[in-house]
């Protein structure tokens, strides 16, 4: 269980999965069920997702986005196990960068190892947490960290990410709409930012994502 | 080995080809089919809640499972190939309807001289200007022959646009350079985005010609000779890698599968793989494969027919021992030849002044110039052959897979910095894309890999394939142009792609793979003839992108589904009633 206070607060995932906000509360009294991380890896990498997408004057970042929680929910999926990736033996890991990643370990052994390297760094000050990223930021446990903060922050908030929708918010993006035929040929060269509204909202039913699949 | 009643009729692959012949051969003959389809059912309606791009766009959930097959990779016969472990360059589909499924439906037809490529560039500029090493050869049809299948293909899925060559007469709004067509579309253009409307404004102030981009997402409703209706496009922006949710998109699931749901010779049998095409003499006698429980089947039928994607094709064909594989040190052998890819790249991206709107759209709405298409230029003075379109699409742009593009002078691409950078520019970046020919070359094939299984232990098929010269002045002289046009359409900052290096698993180019059972006039230099019939063994036809002897710059589906209708023709109309080679 990770409280909710460590990853930013005011956040509230019932056991249906549906995630809601609180009104501010300082207290660790709100606790999320995790289904990969230990609660210190979850506050690592909360903490680091939230150098790649600060909250800054530049708007919500990954803390509001709930980032962790998506992360989390992906590395417990059939993701998180390469369950779609070919993983036949032999492994060449020596083969050049154009043959994309040939490592045996899966996402969820990227993590377990990467965060090992990362003990004690939701205690660093900013600029020492940078520096330490900067050390590691050509490595895959790094592109994999960018790559789902940016899913976390963007990614229909079905999947525990983008919470009330804040990323979608961030860059005008009003996700699933059902139509812009009305719409496409108007407004050139001049915005038209719809109120985003998620995938449950627009079907008005509710939907699970792959994360959720039977393994 | 489970031996099954027998059929008329078996057809491999239940993705565009397989379908458009089971419907095709279902509608015109009482003969008995049954499709075999290795993917999972699908119907139309599974779309209606699909808007998820995490899912769909990101993990790539129609697509191939990788962990039960892929392809080896290798950049010259020197080297040991190494396994493409997770969808990349390509995205092949898998369950009914196949990659039609997840298209972007672009919908054009190749440049005319395509079909002629090796007659036609050596009359213009001698057998000197060929490539060293190429593997350039004529396909045996013309554009006269296979425009009236085109055509054929437009009203089965009613294809948006504009006609720019009228049986010989240049008109207005169209593409000038292509083929004479025999009929305008059957719908009018799709509307198009205002960053396609500044490509549209700013390469006519240059002197190009440009047009809007043929379609297979309906503009406006169309009801097909088969009785079936579709409505135009949303402009949800949710259509490549996606499967349509109200049918715009033209499907095989849409488009097909309600005709063949109510054809009783018609029998689709999903979750099974086919391992081999079982043959004796000069007669296909039916196709192993393994079923849903696991249990292998043998299935007799008097004609097979080998539907199954262009890399599946080949395999099937090497992993049944038909025909001799191609060896590229003797150049004998035909199976492998001639593979091609694309050159396909977001050339020169555009930062624009006001935001775009960018997420409304559709994946074949937009605005093209064929300007450097095929040979439509002077290639005199230049140190390529052929060319490509350029072309602004308004895809809908969704924001895990676009966010993050920032100018060249920001640096970094994670922290407060590059955030500021991406959210500000998020909705103003814009691209001139480039889709080029991919000219085949002799070391350019494809063949069984020695080390790698599938998950039935079948040996992974491994493909050989670099870039050359050609491909990477091409691609050099095209980026000029597109940053040419980027300058007239106002971009405050201009961002360059990579020039073409090493094949690169990584990098997505489409998934257009052309060749390895190519047709041709001689046995002794292709796998089938004109009609998609196996030289040797009759009573097998075989259908797709990997009977094109070459790529053109256009997407090949058009093409292919032109060339399933031509098959249909000669086996329904020749073979049928005359078994034996098809003159």
């Amino acid at each position: 269980m990770l409280s909710a206070a460590s990853v930013g607060g005011v956040i509230v995932y019932s056991l249906d999965g549906k995630v809601s906000r609180l009104a501010a509360r300082a207290d660790n009294t709100v606790k999320i069920p995790l289904r990969f991380f230990t609660e210190q890896e979850a506050v690592i990498v909360s903490a680091v997702a939230s150098r790649i997408m600060p909250s800054d004057e530049s708007g919500p970042g990954a803390r509001e986005a709930g980032v962790v929680i998506y992360i989390d929910r992906q590395l417990a999926g059939p993701w998180g196990l390469d369950a779609h990736r070919y993983t036949h033996e032999p492994f060449d890991v020596g083969a050049p960068a154009e043959f994309g990643y040939q490592g045996s370990a899966p996402p969820q052994q990227i993590y377990r190892e990467g965060l090992k390297q990362l003990a004690g760094f939701e205690q660093l000050p900013e600029s020492a947490q940078d520096a330490k990223l900067t050390q590691i930021e050509h490595s895959v446990f790094f592109d994999l960290l960018r790559g789902n903060t940016i899913e976390g922050m963007f990614c229909d908030p079905l999947h525990g990410g983008n919470i009330d929708m804040v990323g979608w918010q961030l860059i005008g993006f009003p996700g699933p709409r059902m139509s812009n035929a009305a719409e496409i040929d108007k407004y050139h060269g001049e915005e038209f930012r719809p109120k985003p509204q998620s995938l449950d909202q627009v079907t008005q039913e509710p939907h699970r994502g792959s994360e959720d699949e039977a393994l | 080995m489970k031996s099954l009643p027998g059929t008329d009729i078996a057809i491999v692959g239940g993705g565009w080809t397989g379908l458009l012949l089971a419907k095709e051969i279902a509608q015109r003959t009482a003969l008995n089919i049954v499709v075999l389809e290795r993917g999972g059912p699908r119907r139309a309606g599974d779309y209606t809640n699909g808007m998820d791009e995490l899912d769909f766009n990101v993990r790539f959930s129609l697509m191939q499972d990788y962990s039960k097959e892929t392809v080896t990779l290798r950049h010259t016969p020197r080297d040991h190939a190494i396994p493409i472990r997770q969808l990349g360059n390509f995205l092949p589909g898998s369950g009914t309807g196949g990659a039609g499924e997840h298209w972007g439906a672009l919908y054009p037809r190749h440049v005319p001289d395509l079909f002629e490529i090796y007659t036609k560039t050596v009359e213009r500029y001698g057998e000197k200007k060929l490539p060293e090493d190429h593997a350039i050869v004529d396909w045996g049809i013309t554009w006269a022959e296979i425009e009236p299948y085109y055509t054929k293909t437009d009203k089965l899925i009613g294809t948006s646009g504009k006609a720019g060559n009228l049986r010989g007469k240049i008109t207005e709004g169209g593409n000038p350079f292509e083929g004479p067509r025999s009929e305008e579309y059957p719908t009018p253009p799709m509307k198009v985005s205002y960053f396609s409307s500044l490509f549209r404004d700013a390469v006519k102030s240059l002197g190009y010609h440009p047009y809007p981009n043929p379609s297979a997402i309906l503009s406006t409703a169309y009801t097909n000779p088969d009785g079936i209706a579709r409505p135009g496009c949303f402009y949800c922006g949710f259509c490549d890698r996606f499967g349509c949710m109200v049918g715009a998109k033209t499907q095989p699931t849409n488009t097909l599968l309600p005709i063949l749901t109510t054809q009783k010779s018609v029998v689709l049998r999903n979750n099974c793989s086919v391992r081999k095409i079982v043959h004796e003499g000069n007669q296909a006698r039916g196709v192993n494969y393994v079923d849903e429980s696991g249990e292998e089947c043998f299935q007799p039928a008097d004609v097979v027919l080998l539907c199954s994607w262009t890399l599946n094709n080949t395999r099937l064909l090497l992993l049944s021992g038909i025909g001799e594989p191609y060896e590229p040190s003797t150049g004998k052998g035909v199976v492998g030849r001639n593979l091609t890819h694309q050159i396909s790249a977001s050339g020169v991206t555009l930062f624009m002044d006001k935001p775009l709107n960018r997420f409304m759209g559709a994946a074949a709405s937009g605005i093209c110039i064929s300007d450097f298409d095929g040979d439509n230029f002077d290639h005199s003075n230049l140190p390529f052959i052929r060319g490509g379109l350029l072309r602004a699409m308004g895809t809908g742009f969704q924001p895990i897979v676009s966010f993050g593009t920032v100018p060249p002078s920001v640096k970094g691409r994670w922290g407060s910095e590059w955030k500021k950078a991406a959210v500000h520019w998020y909705d103003r970046v814009g691209g001139i894309g480039f889709s080029g020919e991919h000219i085949p070359y002799k070391m350019n094939y494809m063949g069984l890999d020695p080390t790698y299984r599938d998950h039935l232990g079948d040996p992974l098929l491994r493909l050989t394939i670099d870039w050359r010269d050609n491909e990477k002045e091409m691609f050099k002289f095209a980026s000029a142009k597109g940053a040419e046009i980027a300058r007239a359409m106002g971009a405050k900052k201009i961002l360059m792609q990579a020039p073409y290096d090493h094949y690169d698993a990584r990098r997505y180019q489409s998934t257009h793979i052309q060749g390895g059972t190519i047709m041709g006039r001689s046995s002794d230099a292709s796998v089938v003839n004109t009609w998609g019939q196996h030289w040797q063994l009759h009573n097998l036809f075989i259908v797709g992108a990997s009977t094109m002897p070459c790529q053109g710059a256009a997407n090949p589906t058009p093409t292919v589904l032109a060339l399933a209708y031509r098959t249909a023709d000669a086996l329904i109309d020749h073979y049928l009633k005359s078994p034996g080679l098809v003159a």
